[in-house]
């Protein structure tokens, strides 16, 4: 991300992309300290560090694009307009959340925005996100589908099978691999000998490409590239992001895994701090802008989560609802 | 003028026809469905009609076939997927127990899942231990899929209908042997109301409680049975999910003794449901131990042996005579 193609773009759009990757980094600082506090239920799968790939890939499609997303889909979910009210409120089970306080953090979404539900068997949304493309190009519409996995998700039978099938019948698919390089705790060069995923494209015929997934911009034009190319009837595509997690993989993690001088070396080039560097690199941004979206965002953040802990349960009414159509 | 007949195979095809021709969106979707038909013929003629765009003929992958059938259902277009052997549900498990099952609950009914997924049971052909199994018990293990197990054409008709507009997610279990069997099916269609059985035999001494494969062999036994002075009654379920508690319960309150049969295995199959069933609603009506007929625990042998595993006729009278001493 150079100071050249930070001056390619409004300011607007540059500070929107800045405030929605805060947005995912405080809503995620937020809800740890809730479930360290105890006061939240289940479990939590975070994805601080990884904000440039939500946010670089949510924002080259548009709103009636779609997503499937993974166990980890705050950052997805929050990227692609769903309200942090209404995901606080999944998370503390109202009924007012947006699966009605049945899903919880691992089953994320919001149709209207365009994401499915999250789904948490690792791959398991691939052939459901194939399947969507093919709709969307029977019905002639030009909707386009992104599908998020891990780099642990390249291992299943789903993903090849999937990728397989859009690759056969040219379906509107974005196939994007947040690569954060490792599968819970095991790295990815134990499950395979490529040195790139996206070279994995090779082998269905379509194409693939690398990204540094903590560049936002990066992101966005592959995104972009890719969204055009299916919409063009030219798809599918495999997006390999490059990124981090610099927290757990779930909630008890600490990821001592994670060398220390590695772990150091991406925070230090985690995507928000990154973007902000380069941001105030422009005449007309300074760090009080950037203060400024961090408060309000923050404030965002606050009173969603009053809404989130204040939000009525279900009632033993609610179990039995919505079970069948 | 006699009744029309025809052949289970036709039933269903006629069913799926119809609904195809009335439902510009609904999709045939599976290995081999298109010129050749289906691997039991079930599709003859379908893709001559619909072409290969609603017929439509895809890679080896059960996976990702049934998710992809998921995707398409979430996205509106109905869509049937045909799995070649009841056996290869071991594949498509995730994609409909994990993600079909579910997602509406879990996603607080933002979504209808509009699927069907027809497989047949084909057994004592000699095709050896995977090409022979009966899985429906495990179906009906989980909450959020409907399960059908038509015993004749007249039902298959109507229940397929039903399964197509039902807008849930409905495996549709039909038996290779019955394909070839005829029975009067109406031209026009009607569909059957899911969750009722269907008395086949009225009689007043015993309950035979049975679906699919069996109710030929029962009502078989039942007229052995009638020489010797037994009045059997014949209860075909047609759908294991729903069950017909009640149904099942009012014709134990009349007899007072219960035989249930299946081909799958005994252990943990669809008759231990059904005897809790009826102790849990018709104990006090019983006269005698409820009886299971059922194949052997084993996994299925080929050649000769498989005629020691199948439960048949024989095996239905006995339990009767053993139930009514």
């Amino acid at each position: 991300m150079g100071t050249d193609t930070i001056k390619k773009y409004e300011k607007e759009f540059l500070l929107g992309l800045y405030e929605r990757m805060f947005l995912i980094r405080e809503f995620e600082e937020q809800v740890k300290f809730l479930f360290l506090e105890g006061v939240m239920p289940g479990t939590i799968h975070q994805c601080q560090g990884q904000e440039a790939t939500a946010v670089g890939v949510c924002t080259a499609l548009n709103n009636d694009d779609f997503i499937t997303s993974t166990h980890r889909p705050h950052g997805h979910a929050l990227a692609k307009g769903v309200s942090p009210e209404s995901m606080l409120i999944e998370l503390f089970g109202g009924v007012t959340g947006c699966c009605k306080g049945k899903g919880g953090s691992m089953h994320i979404g919001d149709v209207d925005k365009g994401m499915l539900p999250a789904i948490a068997i690792v791959g398991g949304g691939i052939p459901l996100a194939t399947g969507m493309g093919l709709a969307f190009k029977m019905k002639k519409t030009p909707q386009v589908v992104a599908t998020f996995f891990g780099d642990g998700a390249t291992s299943e039978g789903a993903f090849h099978e999937g990728i397989n099938m859009a690759a056969i019948w040219d379906l509107p698919v974005v196939f994007v691999c947040e690569n954060n390089f490792y599968g819970a705790s095991t790295h990815v060069n134990k499950v395979t000998r490529l040195k790139c995923i996206a070279d994995r494209a090779a082998g269905y015929g379509i194409r693939g490409e690398t990204v540094d997934g903590n560049d936002v911009l990066a992101v966005y034009e592959a995104a972009q590239t890719a969204v055009q190319e299916c919409r063009d009837g030219k798809g599918p595509v495999l997006l390999e992001l490059e990124t981090y997690r610099i927290t757990g993989h779930s909630r008890r993690d600490a990821c001592q895994y994670q060398p220390k001088e590695e772990r150091e070396r991406w925070k230090n080039n985690e995507p928000i701090g990154a973007f902000g560097r380069v941001l105030v690199t422009r005449d007309d941004v300074d760090e009080g802008d950037l203060e400024a979206i961090r408060s309000q965002v923050e404030q965002t953040v606050v009173s969603a989560i009053k809404v989130g802990r204040s939000a009525p349960e279900p009632t033993v009414a609610d179990l039995l609802t919505d079970v069948y159509a | 003028m006699s009744e029309r007949q025809l052949t289970m195979a036709m039933a269903i095809n006629e069913a799926i026809g119809n609904e195809m021709r009335r439902n510009k969106e609904l999709i045939l979707l599976g290995q081999d469905i298109g010129p050749y038909g289906g691997t039991f013929g079930v599709y003859r003629g379908l893709y001559d009609e619909f072409g290969e765009d609603r017929v439509k003929d895809g890679p080896l992958c059960e996976a990702a076939t049934t998710g992809f059938g998921v995707g398409l259902a979430l996205a509106g277009m109905p869509t049937i997927v045909e799995i070649e052997f009841i056996d290869f549900m071991t594949l498509a498990s995730d994609a409909l127990c994990n993600q079909a099952a579910k997602m509406r609950y879990f996603f607080g009914g933002q979504v209808q899942i509009p699927l069907v997924v027809r497989t047949p049971i084909v057994n004592r052909l000699g095709l050896g231990a995977q090409h022979s199994q009966s899985l429906e018990a495990w179906l009906m293990h989980v909450p959020g899929l409907r399960v059908m197990v038509p015993s004749n054409a007249t039902d298959a008709k109507g229940l397929m209908l039903s399964a197509i507009r039902d807008g849930n997610p409905c495996v549709f279990i039909e038996h290779v042997r019955l394909y070839g069997q005829k029975a009067p099916v109406p031209e026009a269609d009607v569909p059957i109301e899911l969750g009722k059985l269907r008395v086949a035999r009225e009689g007043k001494d015993i309950s035979l409680i049975t679906y699919s494969g069996m109710v030929k062999p029962c009502l078989d036994a039942a007229e052995a049975l009638a020489a010797e002075g037994v009045d059997c009654e014949v209860l075909d379920l047609r759908t294991l999910a729903p069950l017909d508690r009640e149904g099942i319960w009012s014709s134990v309150r009349k007899t007072g003794r219960a035989v249930i049969a299946h081909e799958a295995v005994k252990t943990a199959g669809v008759g231990a449901e059904i005897g809790q069933t009826i102790m849990e609603g018709a104990f006090d009506y019983l006269q005698a131990p409820v009886v299971r007929v059922a194949s052997r625990d084993l996994p299925i042998p080929t050649g000769t042996l498989q005629n020691l595993v199948f439960p048949d006729t024989a095996d239905v009278v006995q339990a009767v005579k053993e139930v009514m001493q």
